[in-house]
């Protein structure tokens, strides 16, 4: 069964590849701007998740 | 004097090579990118989309009609219906859901939603290719 955080994982690698390759015009910064993305989002993630449990407790 | 971008992307105007492009990775998610000769790019984009359309369905995603009357499911409808073939694969052959049972099914409906808009994004691109507008 897909848990929270490989669903975070796949959705956010399949965005930054599309991200990457729509928003970029040379393979480098294509790449480059994939990995950034994937980063963002799931950066993100981890840093709402410790906002939300930290409102929790 | 035309510009050596203006030289090349002149004829494709005159054209319906960017229409064709467009419907077709609409229809098909990177067919657009593959008939412009971007094989590599089409192909990561058919994978990613395909990986998201498989792991919405895994996932019991709501698949939208648009005769709900619904403004939500309308809009469910307008995204999903980016992804081309496979929003009517899906609702000739009846997969996914038709409401929200189970708590992940609620992320397998945003895969499948944000598939159809990313396919939309894809199928764009390769317009902008086959236009000139975006230069490689």
């Amino acid at each position: 069964m897909l848990t929270h955080f490989p669903a975070v994982l796949l959705f956010a690698l399949c965005v930054s590849v599309i991200f990457g390759i729509t928003q970029r015009a040379e393979p480098k910064k294509m790449m480059r701007f994939g990995a950034f993305t994937f980063a963002c989002l799931v950066g993100s993630v981890i840093v709402i998740s410790w906002v939300m449990y930290a409102i929790k407790h | 004097m035309p510009t050596e971008a203006q030289k090349i992307s002149a004829p494709a105007q005159n054209s319906s090579l960017p229409w064709l492009v467009l419907f077709a990775g609409w229809l098909v998610p990177g067919a657009g990118h593959v008939l412009l000769g971007k094989w590599v790019r089409g192909t990561l984009i058919f994978a990613a989309i395909l990986c998201m359309y498989l792991l919405g369905l895994g996932l019991q995603g709501k698949i939208y009609v648009p005769n709900t009357g619904d403004i939500l499911d309308i809009l469910g409808f307008l995204g999903q219906i980016g992804m081309g073939m496979g929003y009517f694969l899906a609702r000739l052959f009846g997969w996914g859901a038709t409401s929200v049972l189970l708590a992940v099914g609620d992320y397998g409906t945003k895969f499948l939603t944000v598939a159809g808009l990313l396919n939309i994004i894809a199928a764009v691109d390769a317009h902008s290719l086959a236009n000139g507008r975006k230069a490689s």
